[in-house]
């Protein structure tokens, strides 16, 4: 056993409504890798704030280096040695590296300085970076390391990670595993949150898992398999989703070089996108987040209008029409943001089960809306993909993120589309809700619909599609058969690992 | 020390209540500025509040109640399309202006051929087309190039102020008016008159529409499309646009029902209470309609309440400007602090004001 670093005495912090830690106790040892686990809303993110000094608990107390440590705020932690990569950045676009790194410093030295220690540090650490580079150019996994880099350089005890893993390829994972098992050579401790259970198997040493805000216990992850961890956080067994195989039918949706400029600034345009997607399959499209999934979807779902002859519904060119007549047609989709463009966070359910449903539903007449007709959509929706409300009058904002999500796949999915597009359908969901979630579409697929599945979870993507394709920078990849792929080969067509040569060029 | 913390959801409590604080309020602060004039702040307050509806005279003023009001609930009805989906047309009173000068020159050109029903609805048309046609500048130069609408339907509204100087002046001039500026009266043209339907009741032609106005609105905002898409739009733009809702085509409608009901509003302006197009035609009702529109919470029997509680202030202002010799600046900055409080309270429906005490113990201060 290695000598304690931080030890978690009983923590207690409850909110209005929610108790989000109750009692949880633990230990860190010195350069030791522990990984938290747990679902969404098991109460991880409150933990780490809580050590980061973010959150003030109710009851309990920390030991740090065996003196008792309380953080007022973050800046105390980070002088005790606690350092956090926070799962979204705080940089700024348009500042290069070295001068992003300098906004969070106390007393930041001169540039060049500093840029001979992020220099430095890089190269030790094996994480490719030039500081002169202007950040709103970098990769999601530049950004990361420039995250990190400016963590290492306060030299800190604990390095709490984020679920840093969200926006990296697999060539980029192992670099981050490598950077973590230097420091953690070094003595560096490092508390890293995910559910992503096969990498904590491969890195942590040591797993807590956190359910509804306790600790209900702790494993060596690189003894116990994913499945048996993912029934400690879900505290019971895990339905894994099946499906018949069908034969695929006909092709019901082509894309012919769909290109098209995004209609937001820094966003990334759509450039010649080909793909032929058949009655009865699932085809996955993964990528790493900003590489044009917003824009695909948008284009598919009518709120982007391309030039003719880019996008055919059954052989009917429909790049022109607008989102209501393609749902008339049978082509629906469901957007990534829950709130504010899936649904309309003020509005009641019913109201927002017209927002989809009102072509394809018959909820209005002549222009009126049928009221009636649109609760009893909701209420179906609520009733059949178990959406956690006390009824269709409340409002999408009330919902919690997994209950809204799935209102919003269910909505789509109830309306017996032709072709459906999907992106991150599971994203936020706890694990039993998001098997249901790939079982419906899974069973949509059987039915004889097409399904398109955008994601960045790959292990999800590898366990429902049919074939698989990946989003880079706008392009996509010759789709190919999922079964048999390995990660390596997913890696690349992802994209490899972003730019990673040109640090040391220009070393 | 004062805390305000996000409700979850907007309180209805508080969104039927704010009304009635801002217009308490208002009269607190409204008697504090009369007494710094040098009024009895409790003569003045029942003076503009009272007098008009229970007084001695009340029978002369309450019709007047319907003719000021009418307008009013007319114009911010329409405005209310548009300030829901976050289309902000502050000019309203130019649109009532051209309004007026097409329901005028449309009926003019007739003159003086006695034949009612066609030339009385033909100005009712001309009056909603030019409202509408003014309103459709800032809708298509914000459709086509992305100006800003609030700037340019306002300015638009000095435009049309010139343009009704000039129609008084030149135009539309009554030939036999002696030289005097102004057209000829068509409150005494019997093919054009907007008479009263009722006599002493203030209960116009004008009146009749606003009413029809409000329980359109009604049905449109609830049971519509189009008012779903509006209220859809105001609140997320996005969700709006993945729902199908063609964000040009909403503006253009927005604006163009805003601009036409304004022009209904110039239009039995002019062939009743005013009479003629003259220089000083216009009396600010489509400013003072934006008020009407959020004192009403932008809900239609909202708006209907406050243009009459507004048309109250208007009469009663009058009486206290003649009775009590009050400069009538004071009148119309008691009827921006109408405004302004109602902003100030609206805090409440969406804010939780906490107390906080530095012992960190907590009392809501509800």
């Amino acid at each position: 056993m290695r000598d304690v670093l931080l030890a978690l005495e009983g923590l207690t912090k409850a909110y209005p409504g929610v108790v989000a830690n109750e009692d949880v106790s633990f230990t860190i040892g010195r350069g030791e890798i522990h990984a938290l686990l747990g679902e969404n809303g098991a109460g991880k993110s409150t933990l780490v704030k809580t050590i980061y000094g973010l959150v003030k608990p109710d009851r309990g107390r920390m030991v740090l280096n065996g003196a008792r440590f309380e953080p007022a705020e973050p800046r105390a932690a980070r002088t005790s040695g606690v350092a956090m990569v926070f799962q979204h950045f705080s940089l700024f676009d348009a500042l290069n590296v070295a001068e992003n790194i300098a906004l969070g410093m106390e007393n930041p030295p001169s540039q060049r300085d500093l840029a001979a220690r992020i220099e430095e540090v890089s190269e030790t650490y094996g994480l490719p970076l030039d500081p002169f580079r202007v950040v709103g150019d970098l990769s999601a996994g530049e950004r990361q390391r420039v995250e990190i880099i400016r963590c290492l350089l306060q030299d800190p005890k604990l390095l709490i990670m984020d679920e840093p893993t969200s926006v990296l390829t697999p060539q980029e994972v192992t670099i981050l595993f490598e950077t973590l098992r230097k420091l953690s050579a070094e003595g560096t401790a490092i508390l890293y949150i995910s559910h992503k259970l096969e990498e904590i198997r491969a890195l942590c040493e040591t797993a807590t898992i956190l359910r509804l805000g306790r600790n209900v216990g702790t494993c060596d992850p690189r003894e116990t398999s994913a499945r048996q961890m993912a029934e400690m956080m879900v505290g019971g067994t895990l339905h894994v989703p099946e499906r018949e195989a069908a034969a695929p039918g006909e092709v019901a949706l082509r894309l012919e070089s769909l290109s098209a400029p995004s209609p937001r600034a820094f966003g990334t345009s759509l450039k010649e996108i080909r793909l032929d997607v058949r009655r009865g399959e699932v085809l996955g499209i993964g990528g790493v987040a900003g590489n044009g999934q917003d824009e695909l979807l948008d284009a598919l779902s009518g709120e982007l209008r391309v030039a003719p002859g880019m996008i055919f519904f059954e052989g009917r060119d429909v790049g022109a029409e607008g989102p209501d007549l393609r749902r008339a047609l049978g082509l629906l989709a469901a957007p990534e943001e829950r709130n504010g463009h899936a649904a309309a966070p003020e509005m009641s359910l019913t109201e927002n089960a017209i927002l989809t449903g009102r072509v394809r539903e018959g909820l209005s007449r002549r222009g009126f809306l049928n009221w009636g007709r649109a609760k009893t959509f909701a209420e179906r929706v609520i009733e059949r993909f178990d959406v956690r409300t006390p009824g269709a009058d409340n409002t999408a904002m009330s919902l919690s993120g997994g209950n809204l999500q799935k209102f919003v796949i269910g909505r789509e999915i109830l309306q017996r589309p032709e072709v459906l597009i999907v992106n991150q359908p599971t994203w936020g969901v706890d694990a039993s809700a998001a098997a249901a979630i790939r079982q419906a579409l899974l069973d949509l697929a059987s039915n004889g619909a097409a399904v398109i599945v955008i994601s960045q979870d790959l292990d999800e993507l590898m366990e429902i599609s049919d074939r698989f394709a990946a989003l880079n920078e706008g392009r996509l990849s010759e789709p190919r058969p999922a079964p048999g792929l390995t990660v390596d080969e997913i890696g690349l067509m992802l994209g490899g690992a972003h730019d990673m040569e040109v640090a040391h060029v220009a070393e | 020390m004062l805390k305000l913390e996000k409700r979850q959801r907007p309180s209805e409590v508080w969104s039927y209540a704010t009304p009635v604080i801002a217009v308490l309020l208002t009269m607190v602060f409204g008697g504090l500025l009369f007494m710094a004039l040098g009024k009895d702040p409790f003569v003045a307050i029942r003076t503009i509040f009272w007098d008009p509806l229970f007084s001695e005279f009340a029978f002369f003023y309450r019709p007047q109640l319907l003719v000021k009001g009418a307008p009013l609930v007319l114009i911010a009805i329409g405005l209310s399309y548009g300030f829901r989906a976050g289309i902000w047309n502050i000019g309203a009173e130019g649109q009532y202006i051209v309004g007026a000068i097409f329901a005028a020159a449309a009926g003019l050109a007739l003159y003086p051929m006695e034949a009612r029903w066609l030339i009385f609805p033909l100005m009712v048309l001309a009056g909603a087309f030019g409202g509408f046609l003014w309103a459709m500048i800032p809708g298509i130069l914000k459709v086509r190039f992305g100006t800003n609408e609030i700037l340019v339907s306002l300015m638009l509204v000095y435009v049309a102020e010139q343009l009704l100087a000039s129609m008084a002046l030149g135009a539309l001039k009554n030939p036999e008016g002696f030289g005097f500026p102004g057209s000829r009266n068509l409150a005494q043209w019997s093919s054009s008159q907007n008479l009263e339907i009722v006599a002493g009741s203030g209960m116009h032609w004008g009146v009749v529409v606003a009413f029809l106005a409000v329980i359109g609105t009604y049905v449109t905002m609830s049971r519509h499309v189009l008012g779903f898409q509006i209220r859809l739009t105001g609140q997320s733009p996005r969700a709006a646009a993945f729902s199908g809702v063609n964000p040009a085509r909403l503006v253009l409608v927005s604006l163009g029902v805003s601009g036409a009901l304004a022009g209904l509003a110039g239009m039995f302006e002019v062939t009743g209470p005013a009479g003629q197009i003259s220089i000083d035609f216009n009396a600010g009702y489509g400013f003072t309609a934006i008020i009407v529109a959020f004192l009403g919470r932008l809900h239609p029997i909202g708006i209907m309440l406050a243009g009459g509680l507004m048309a109250l202030t208007y009469i009663g202002g009058e009486i206290a400007q003649s009775q009590l010799q009050m400069p009538a600046a004071a009148i119309q900055l008691f009827q921006g602090m109408l405004l302004f409080f109602l902003l100030a309270v609206d805090v409440v429906t969406h804010y939780r004001v906490r107390w906080r005490r530095p012992a960190s113990a907590r009392v809501a201060a509800e």
